[in-house]
């Protein structure tokens, strides 16, 4: 892989290299580029007639731009040479001509409707979400997203994968140029058939968020209690990737959108294939039996877990105290390590330590419930299930040294 | 910047007529405009710093891809900092700075219409701002929610959250008293014969900038105490659940936001207005156009906020109208930039140091307004909306815009503040450093924002590398480059190197106005008489004007 | 040509160097430290909220003072009674834009927000995924029905009596206008008193209303964006009522101290018009929060 050892070379970051500057920058660029059709530079042209025409408008204002700077900036260029001083020591003494200002006012009202009408024509194409083929329901958390197929009762968690999450761990030592798409690689991405008109209903469950993918240009806010309408119709099979693209706490650089569009009978495949896992994976499920996880990940993703297993697990009370140890080790990594640590130390103050902490110490009441509707920074975790959440503060109240004793599903269940 | 006591009490002794007091309680109890105009700039000058240290954090985290110093929260904490820093503690006192110097120089009134409220705004400032930079060693540190402050994200700030709206609370006190005392002394003080229509621009759009402020600073005081009691008292002003709407708190805050954002251009609109025609020898081309232009960017700024809210899902009809409201604010904007080019065209024209950095304000401005443009176009804003190519288009307007402006202004003005001349040499040195650095800053930005870089991130994907290494660089540069001018500044405040007080009145020999009829450096009192303005003296070509001559007036 | 203005002009009246402006903003500042510390409950205590306060309502006090003895003792001339109009005028400006900020707040709601919960205009998903069963009704607790059932104010009652009892503190206020300008104190002096006192029961029968609101009604700031937007609305009125209430009762004992001359009166006129403006925003408020 050329980019790689180029890179590398980048990292020492040679002067020599600095001066080779954007060309250079932008040939390798475009190979490795995470918006493909953007050559690295640019807004990427994309795989919707939709994103075509945004390309469309977005090169038409930017050459009105141009020329029009380059007359500004040509005039003005022209007196700094010949009206300088040594050149022109007279000054002339017109000050003001109201036919050159009338038209110096019209000529850029003029060209501005012109830009308006092809804008407000794709503006309102864009908006129009109706008679969609199928619907999937997009919902935004402190820090994943989650896709729901309306109609298909299949929903699942997506979320930065744990290589990923672990090189981007503060002074982790990974060199991330290596790192095959770094920061925008998702253990389940959202998989969509080509072709369909696809209406996406995005929201949120805490924060804003929102959900963009630069190659179908959309992007829509995800807004806690609304629910936004925005579609896409995609012409190519491929893999987009896309980004939150609105602050939404400590992690916002780290929930990003992995899209695969595939052929009608490979999505229906696929559809059936998951809800088949739905099935299997009545009883407690790991990752590892879910192919499109399977493919990255070798740790569990517990979100897959609770998204699929939640009604038969939340039956099985009383669990050992090894079984939720384990099981809540899992949970801590996927959701908690970012802030906490792996050692539960925390990164104070503003993540403090886990380790002899007074509310893991505490009643265990008080620590499920602030798991479940969080404090301040922390975002609420009330989407992972009763197992999960005992197995989890299990782990915290018995890691480290901790030693305050077990917590049941059963516990949990009732504070909801 | 130190007065001549000796200046201090020329002219009568009547009581209402007050020499400076000694030592530090000369700079608490002052009334006059002169000092509060200096301890404004003093204060701006700190927060640029303070400002500009917590962008070079953010820069060097972004250097290159992976997470080197900073914890992602912290980094957020310095995004909103820095912006908050900037904006109220930099830019914007700055502009009141200069104000408190220069409208009553210009009108001819003897200081501004309510001195002692002068004060309160300026000495609010410091503690506002103690209190906002005390957040960083708080139990969960500073607010982190970016400087737009959306719930319901900013409501999980911590112990920080209180100070952030009590601390812009008192900013909103500062610069609306700041503002109404502009006004006030405008409309009340100008001296006889100065009619509106003769005052300098920069008096002009400052006082269209302070009928923005008394408009919009109440607007968010109101907004984030809404935020303050959704946090503690239980209001769901921003909660769906109970009937509200997280976004209303967008609407309100951006219509106070983009006004804000004028208010932080008009008055170096104004700066650049003087500038040229001074080194051009030439007047200001389409006077009454540039007047117009600037009332009618201030009314179609009350009716444009939404387009930075294109993506939050608004009914089709608001967002086709704020569209095309957006778009409009491009012809009053362009006719000012026109009326420039036509001002230095067949003039006569030298290269001092304020006069480079105002071209580089027409220059750069205008291409940070072309990107501005750009993103007022609905459909395509949805691809560039939260990308860096934002952060490139307002740091167009707002660094080498404003900022350029404020350090053009203390270029041009400073012989008559201190009666001592700048050295030109560096000052060309530093422009030409900042330009370039600038340029080298942000540029690259735009290609990083429309390759798809998100903002507000401490990391990003390997392929925005180059564009963030250049970036950086620029930064680190265009930092160390002030160095220059601060020195330079200070040089002349406190006569180092030699420098002396040897001044004609008027400094620059193209310059016009009531400013240059009086010795630099400018007397502690100055027009207590107020002098007479007969017909065309301000926009006149110069010899009229040197009728102005202060030795008539004394 | 500029010359030395020849005509007398008295001079512009600069004040001395003073230690109010910075020891006012002390006193705020410890307040508000004071605020934000009980607002984190933390363990300052209640010693800043007094201290500042306290310090803050002094230096006031003493400014005023220091205005009223400037006045009376001559060193305003007109072109400072005509800055201190300017600068009221513009200053009830900003509190006009403060209000409407939260008028902005209850209009989005009625028209927005709550229409769309309920599924009207493009936000019919909003409704079926979140609130199906909402509908749009004001008053309203909000989707969720936050705080609880409860029950309004209704507009012709004490709210209308309070408008009637505002508008008459405006017809009252302009009498003893009148009084003062025709030089008859003691008239002008009961009128004040009179409006004082119409002040006086607004508040009363506002803080009636509060209190039966929360103990009976069950409408709190809690409930929804309807108490959110009442309270408010008619919270931050009242200050303002109270502030002028205020401003009233000392304009009135300066006038007994014989302040004031029936030419030249504008520390009454500027309490004046700011009475009229509490008075027009209660006029709004009882049309669109209270009845409409
Ligand atoms: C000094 C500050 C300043 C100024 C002057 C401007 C000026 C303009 N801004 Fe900018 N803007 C900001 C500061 C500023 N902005 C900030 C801080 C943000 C981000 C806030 C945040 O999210 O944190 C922002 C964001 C922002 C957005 C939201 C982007 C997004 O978040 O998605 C938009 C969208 O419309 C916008 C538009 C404009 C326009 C149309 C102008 C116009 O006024 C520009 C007009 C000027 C010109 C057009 C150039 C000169 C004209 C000519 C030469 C005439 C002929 C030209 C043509 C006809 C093309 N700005
Ligand atoms: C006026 C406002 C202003 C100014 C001057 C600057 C200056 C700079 N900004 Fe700023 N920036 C913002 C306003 C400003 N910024 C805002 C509003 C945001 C958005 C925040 C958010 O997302 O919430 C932002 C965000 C922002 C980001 C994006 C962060 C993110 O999205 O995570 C970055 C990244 O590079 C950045 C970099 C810089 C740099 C390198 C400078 C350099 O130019 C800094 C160097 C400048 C100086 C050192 C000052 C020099 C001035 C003088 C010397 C004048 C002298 C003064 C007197 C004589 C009185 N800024
Ligand atoms: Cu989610 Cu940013
Ligand atoms: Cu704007």
């Amino acid at each position: 892989m050329a980019k790689h050892g180029w890179r590398g070379g980048w990292f020492g970051t040679r002067p020599a290299k600095l001066a080779a500057g954007a060309a250079l920058a932008l040939a390798a660029l475009s190979a490795h580029a995470y918006t493909q059709s953007s050559g690295g530079y640019n807004t990427p042209v994309g795989v919707t007639e939709i994103s075509r025409e945004v390309y469309g408008l977005h090169m038409l204002i930017y050459w009105v731009c141009v020329v029009i700077g380059v007359l500004v900036f040509g005039t003005m260029i022209y007196s700094i040479i010949f009206h300088r001083r040594s050149k022109n020591p007279k000054p002339a003494d017109f000050h003001e001509s109201t036919t050159v200002e009338i038209i110096w006012t019209a000529i850029p009202f003029v060209i501005l409707i012109a830009m308006a009408v092809p804008a407000a024509a794709t503006l309102i194409r864009m908006e129009d979400t109706r008679n969609a083929d199928m619907s999937v329901k997009i919902t935004g958390y402190q820090w994943k997203w989650e896709y729901e197929y309306l109609g298909e009762d299949l929903r699942f968690f997506s979320t930065l994968t744990p290589e990923l999450n672990k090189a981007r761990q503060l002074r982790s030592g990974v060199d991330v140029t290596q790192v095959p798409n770094y920061l925008v690689d998702v253990d389940n991405p959202l998989v969509l058939p080509v072709g369909k008109k696809v209406r996406f209903l995005v929201t949120s469950n805490d924060v804003i968020h929102s959900w963009w993918v630069p190659e179908i240009a959309v992007k829509k806010d995800a807004i806690p209690g609304y629910v936004n309408e925005v579609w896409t119709r995609i012409d190519e099979p491929g893999t987009y990737r896309g980004v939150c693209a609105e602050l939404c706490g400590r992690d916002h650089g780290y929930m990003p959108i992995v899209l695969k569009a595939v052929p009608e009978a490979e999505f229906e495949a696929w559809l059936a294939q998951q809800k088949g896992q739905e099935v299997a994976s009545a009883a407690p499920v790991t990752a590892t039996d879910v192919p499109v996880a399977a493919a990255a990940p070798a740790e569990p993703a517990p979100e897959q877990q609770m998204a699929a297993a939640e009604p038969a697990e939340s039956e099985s009370a009383g669990l050992s105290k090894d079984e939720l140890m384990a099981k809540g080790e899992s949970v801590y990594k996927a959701n908690c390590m970012a802030c906490h640590q792996a050692n539960g130390a925390g990164l104070p103050p503003s993540f403090p330590s886990l380790v002899g902490s007074a509310v893991v110490k505490g009643p265990a009441d008080a620590q499920i419930a602030q798991v479940l509707k969080g404090k301040n920074l922390m975002p609420p975790f009330a989407q992972l299930s009763d197992p999960d959440i005992a197995a989890v503060i299990t782990y915290t109240r018995n890691a480290w040294g901790n030693d305050a004793g077990v917590v049941q599903p059963a516990q949990v269940a009732a504070q909801r | 910047m130190a007065h001549q006591e000796t200046h201090a009490d020329h002219g009568h002794d009547d009581h209402a007529h007050h020499g400076p007091e000694k030592g530090i309680m000369r700079w608490i109890k002052t009334t006059n405009h002169k000092d509060l105009g200096t301890l404004y700039l003093f204060f701006a000058f700190t927060m640029f710093f303070i400002g500009g240290l917590m962008s070079l954090v953010i820069r060097a985290e972004l250097f290159v891809p992976g997470l080197q110093f900073v914890d992602p929260e912290f980094f957020n904490q310095m995004t909103t900092l820095h912006a908050l820093v900037m904006i109220f503690g930099g830019v914007m006192p700055a502009f009141v700075g200069l104000a408190n110097w220069m409208v009553p120089m210009m009108i001819g009134c003897s200081d501004l219409a309510l001195p002692r409220v002068n004060n309160w705004g300026f000495w609010i400032l410091p503690f506002a701002f103690g209190l906002l930079l005390s957040t960083l060693f708080m139990d969960g540190g500073a607010p982190a929610g970016g400087w737009t402050m959306y719930p319901p994200l900013v409501l999980q700030t911590g112990n920080a959250f209180p100070f952030l709206i009590f601390a812009v609370h008192l900013m909103g006190i500062s610069s609306i008293t700041g503002a109404i005392n502009v006004v006030v002394t405008i409309l009340n003080m100008r001296a006889p014969g100065m009619t509106l229509l003769k005052m300098p621009l920069f008096v002009w759009t400052w006082l269209i900038t302070a009928y923005l402020l008394i408009a919009v600073m109440p607007v968010l005081a109101g907004a984030v105490t809404m935020l303050l009691t959704d946090k503690y008292f239980g209001t769901s002003f921003f909660t769906a659940s109970g009937g509200g709407d997280p976004v209303m708190f967008q609407h309100i805050f951006w219509f106070f936001g983009h006004p804000e954002v004028y208010i932080m251009i008009l008055p170096a609109f104004g700066i650049v207005s003087t500038i040229i025609p001074t080194f051009a020898r030439k007047a200001l081309f389409g006077y009454d156009s540039m007047v117009y232009a600037t009332a009618s960017i201030a009314f179609l700024s009350f009716i444009v906020w939404a387009h930075h809210m294109f993506t939050v899902g608004m009914p089709l009809a608001g967002e086709l109208f704020f569209m095309f409201a957006t778009m409009l604010i491009a012809v009053p904007t362009g006719v000012k930039v026109f009326n420039w080019v036509a001002t230095m065209w067949r003039g006569s024209i030298t290269f001092e140091t304020p006069m480079l950095f105002a071209l580089g304000f027409v220059f750069l401005f205008t291409i940070g307004g072309f990107s501005g443009l750009m993103l007022a176009v609905t459909p395509v804003d949805f691809q560039y909306h939260d990308t860096y190519f934002v952060v490139a288009h307002f740091h167009y307007v707002l660094v080498p815009g404003a900022v350029f402006s404020i350090i053009a202004a203390v270029y041009y003005w400073i012989p008559k503040w201190t009666g001592r001349m700048y050295n030109e040499f560096w000052g060309k040195v530093h422009f030409w450093l900042s330009a370039i650095f600038i340029n080298i800053t942000f540029f690259p930005q735009h290609f990083a924002g429309l390759a798809g870089m998100q903002r507000r991130v401490p990391d990003y994907a390997v392929q925005f590398t180059d564009w963030n290494v250049m970036s950086s660089v620029g930064a680190f540069g265009f930092f160390i480059a002030q160095f220059i001018f601060i020195f330079n500044m200070l040089a002349s405040c406190f006569g180092w190197f030699g420098r002396r007080q040897d001044l004609p009145d008027r400094v620059w020999e193209g310059a016009h106005g009531l400013e240059w009829t009086v010795p630099s450096p400018a007397p502690y009192h100055t027009f207590e008489d107020p002098p007479r303005i007969g017909e065309g003296e301000l926009t006149a070509v110069h010899d009229e004007v040197d009728a102005l001559d202060h030795h008539r007036l004394a | 040509m500029a010359s030395p203005s020849t005509q007398h002009t008295e001079r512009y009246f600069v004040p001395a160097p003073s230690a109010w402006p910075f020891l006012l903003t002390v006193g705020l500042v410890t307040l508000v430290i004071g605020v934000a510390g009980y607002l984190e409950d933390s363990n300052i205590g209640p010693a800043p909220v007094i201290i500042g306060a306290a310090l803050a309502i002094f230096i006031i006090f003493r400014w005023f003072q220091g205005i009223v003895r400037e006045s009376e003792s001559g060193l305003y001339g007109t072109q400072v009674d005509r800055t201190y109009r300017w600068a009221m005028s513009w200053f009830i400006f900003s509190e006009v834009m403060f209000f409407a900020a939260f008028f902005g707040a209850l209009y989005y709601a009625r028209l927005l927000s709550v229409p769309w919960l309920a599924g009207e205009g493009s936000k019919l998903a909003t409704h079926l995924t979140w609130w199906p069963d909402f509908e749009a009704t004001w008053p309203t607790g909000g989707p969720a029905g936050l705080g609880g059932p409860f029950e309004t104010i209704p507009a012709f009652d004490v709210p209308l009596l309070n408008t009637l009892i505002l508008l008459s503190s405006g017809f009252t206020i302009t009498m003893a206008h009148h009084a003062l300008k025709d030089d008859k104190r003691r008239n002008c002096v009961l009128w004040m008193w009179a409006t004082v006192a119409l002040g006086c029961a607004f508040l009363y029968f506002q803080a009636e209303e509060y209190i039966h609101a929360y103990t009976d009604l069950n409408l709190t700031l809690g409930s929804g964006i309807y108490g959110s937007t009442f309270f408010m609305l008619t919270g931050f009125h009242g200050m303002h009522v109270t502030l002028g209430t205020l401003m009233l009762i000392v304009i009135t004992l300066r006038l007994m101290k014989g302040h004031f001359k029936p030419e030249s009166h504008f520390g009454f006129e500027g309490v004046a018009w700011y009475w009229h403006f509490v008075d027009v925003v209660w006029i709004g408020l009882f049309i669109v929060v209270y009845w409409l």
